[in-house]
């Protein structure tokens, strides 16, 4: 035994010894996988046909007469007899798939949008400084110094862009398609988790930037995560690296962002991909015919037979043309108008700031500032975990039956909700409209020489210092979180005024205590004095 | 050898093999789990600040003063210092978290208004620091503060979150 195994080894070092392109006993390529005609769910790859016998050598079927070609194509056969480059590869490239649309190129424009968030990032983390007093400014020189840095950094910022938008319209697609039914559960369930990791990228990377919107960031997304009852403040502690926001929490940032999950999106993506291949793409839905599990297999099969086409090139140019025109757009996009504007640094200690998060977030914002105060703590922690689990059943309760979208307009009817409402929400938090103006512009002129006119300076320097033009305009001066007093002369009478100044209400805080009743009265007729059509001054 | 033994060897060679690996998973990831999770096991040092001499701070007037983060870091930068509010009142002093108590945004003092105004989603609270608009629920975080002699001295107590 001990000699076989010797006899074994033998025969081995002379073959790396002598390593030939096409050894003499080459063995037939093993008969490992698939039966071509496996069947969904029990086959391994659906429509992939791998050759019963090794396949001639490129060598063997080009017979080339030019030494360096004939070099070059020994390399090939030396490395796709180790590799299995033809045996395993090429058949999955171009095994069948049926006939689809261009609503299927989302997903690989997704894997690209990955791809060059990868290669620039990678370039990006040769220069970034992950530490608190170096991080800003490294970007700064990545930006207005480096070499087409602003252009690297604009592809990394608005790849970001395009991954977040191209996954949300892969997911609807999917969803409106149907293709998450039988026998592509899992293809949902892991594309739902790569959502998240994608959100989650988003969110990182926005922080390394380190200004002042990254750093007032982690706080907002802390105090989310507080909210957890029982182990919310544990839970914030680890997040953030501590009790505050300080020199371990950026580096804590820098590491998930550029190697936790990446790797979790490598991975998931692998898994994402194998399934895809595993099961085959989804056919086209047609109306009437139903996702049924018992025929699936065999109707899936007979489809591919009928009309099927390899992969690689029938269906996938598409992928191609659109691929291209996202990395020529994010490439343009990235030229101008450039990557995001770097706001201040950040700085603790640097309270007059209005912190806003990337777009991508301006929903989750506006939704903060808008839901009722008292259902706040559940719906923060409820929200997320609701719609989780609602993204994580779809499977499970319409895994079958009709996969048509006219059969289906409840499924039409959801995404164009979520659209619509994410769109009115990401606008609403742009505006941020609730949000006080802490640096307003000061009155203007015409409005303080008409007060001065009538003798009410007192009351527009009253509505200029104690806060009220932070959230009231008039004119094209102050803030829009209350109402807009430019007429509100016309409007309201000196006793709504009043009661409404001492009082507050709908989230105006009461000045009963604050303003003496002569600055009440001044202020007032200074209100009053705001009309359309204004008297003449005399 | 039996098929009896040759099984009875190759289960002990796999639960040997799955108890070696899951043993050496477990030793591997103490020490970077509890590398991970330093921050929170060390701890911070929370101690009294000096912020100025008590005439520094006129009464009924609220200014911004700066402390250092409890676990500065070498490379913390900017943000090695922290702020809190500092109200000087007829009866003492009250020294407020800068996070407004919706979701952590810094809050401005307006002196005239006697308010502070939280920038993110319009949150008012008055100069005792109750709520007095917009979304939040609960007063501003007080921190400790005391004087010392003529100083006056501020402990800062960490960001906590209560659900209502």
């Amino acid at each position: 035994m001990a000699d076989e195994r010797n006899q074994d080894k033998n025969r081995d070092r002379s073959q790396e010894a002598t390593p030939d392109t096409r050894p003499a006993d080459r063995p037939p390529a093993p008969k490992t996988s698939v039966p071509a005609d496996a069947e969904v769910p029990g086959g391994v790859i659906v429509g992939v046909e791998i050759p019963p016998e090794a396949p001639p050598t490129v060598s063997e079927e080009v017979h080339p007469s030019n030494a360096f070609t004939r070099a070059g194509l020994a390399a090939f056969d030396w490395l796709d007899f180790r590799l299995g480059i033809r045996s395993t590869f090429v058949p999955i490239l171009v095994h069948k798939s049926p006939k689809v649309n261009w609503w299927y190129v989302f997903g690989s424009a997704t894997l690209i949008a990955f791809v060059m968030q990868v290669v620039t990032g990678v370039a990006l983390a040769f220069t970034y400084v992950p530490a608190p007093d170096n991080a800003y400014q490294s970007i700064a020189w990545i930006t207005d110094d480096a070499t087409l840095g602003s252009v690297v950094r604009g592809i990394h910022y608005w790849g970001a862009t395009a991954m977040v938008l191209l996954v949300f319209i892969h997911m609807c697609q999917v969803f409106a398609f149907g293709s998450f039914k039988f026998p592509r559960e899992l293809n949902w369930l892991s594309g739902i988790v790569l959502l998240l990791l994608t959100i989650s990228l988003a969110f990182t990377g926005q922080l390394l930037r380190w200004d002042q919107d990254a750093y007032w960031a982690v706080y907002v997304m802390a105090e989310q995560v507080a909210r957890v009852p029982f182990i919310g403040n544990w839970l914030m502690q680890i997040i953030i690296a501590g009790e505050t926001v300080g020199g371990n929490t950026l580096t804590r940032f820098y590491a998930t962002h550029v190697f936790l999950l990446p790797a979790a999106t490598f991975a998931l993506i692998g898994i994402h991909l194998y399934l895809v291949i595993k099961h085959g793409i989804s056919e086209l839905p047609v109306p009437g015919k139903p996702v049924d599990p018992k025929t699936y297999g065999e109707e899936y099969e007979e489809l591919l037979e009928e009309e099927g086409e390899p992969f690689w090139p029938d269906s996938a140019w598409k992928d191609v043309i659109a691929a291209l025109a996202i990395g020529a757009l994010v490439l343009a996009l990235a030229i101008w108008p450039g990557p995001k504007h770097l706001g201040e640094v950040a700085e603790p200690t640097l309270l007059q700031t209005s912190p806003r998060p990337d777009w991508y977030f301006l929903s989750l914002f506006a939704l903060l500032a808008l839901m009722p105060p008292g259902l706040e703590d559940t719906l923060i922690i409820l929200g997320p975990v609701l719609i989780g689990l609602v993204l994580i059943l779809v499977p499970f309760f319409a895994g079958t039956g009709e996969r048509h979208w006219r059969r289906r307009p409840w499924a039409l009817g959801i995404i164009a909700c979520t659209v619509v409402a994410l769109a009115v929400l990401t606008y609403l938090g742009d505006q941020a409209s609730w949000s006080p103006d802490l640096t307003p512009k000061p009155l203007s002129a015409d409005v303080i020489a008409r007060a001065d006119a009538a003798g009410l300076s007192r009351g527009s320097t009253i509505f200029q210092e104690n806060a009220c033009i932070n959230c009231h305009r008039i004119g094209d001066s102050g803030g829009t979180k209350g109402p807009d007093l430019t007429t509100v002369g016309d409007r309201l009478t000196q006793e709504q005024l009043v009661w409404r100044i001492l009082n507050g209400g709908n989230g105006m805080p009461a000045y009963g205590e604050t303003l003496s009743t002569n600055d009440v009265d001044q202020v007032v007729q200074f209100l009053l004095q705001q009309k359309q059509e204004r008297e003449e001054a005399p | 050898m039996s098929d009896a033994k040759e099984i009875s060897r190759r289960k002990l060679l796999n639960q040997i093999s799955i108890a070696g690996v899951g043993m050496a998973t477990v030793v591997v990831s103490v020490p970077i789990v509890a590398y991970l999770l330093s921050p929170f096991i060390k701890g911070e040092k929370r101690v009294w600040q000096d912020v100025g001499a008590v005439s520094d701070f006129e009464i009924n007037k609220t200014v911004q003063v700066n402390l250092q983060d409890p676990s500065p870091l070498p490379w913390a930068g900017e943000t090695a210092l922290t702020s809190a509010w500092l109200r000087r009142g007829t009866s003492g002093f009250i020294a407020f978290s800068v996070h407004c108590t919706h979701l952590g945004c810094p809050v401005n003092w307006n002196q005239g208004g006697q308010l502070f105004l939280c920038p993110c989603h319009g949150g008012v609270f008055t100069a005792n620091g109750d709520p007095a608009g917009g979304p939040p629920q609960r007063p501003l975080q007080r921190h400790h503060v005391r004087v010392n002699g003529d100083r006056v001295e501020i402990k800062p107590v960490p960001l906590r979150v209560k659900v209502v």
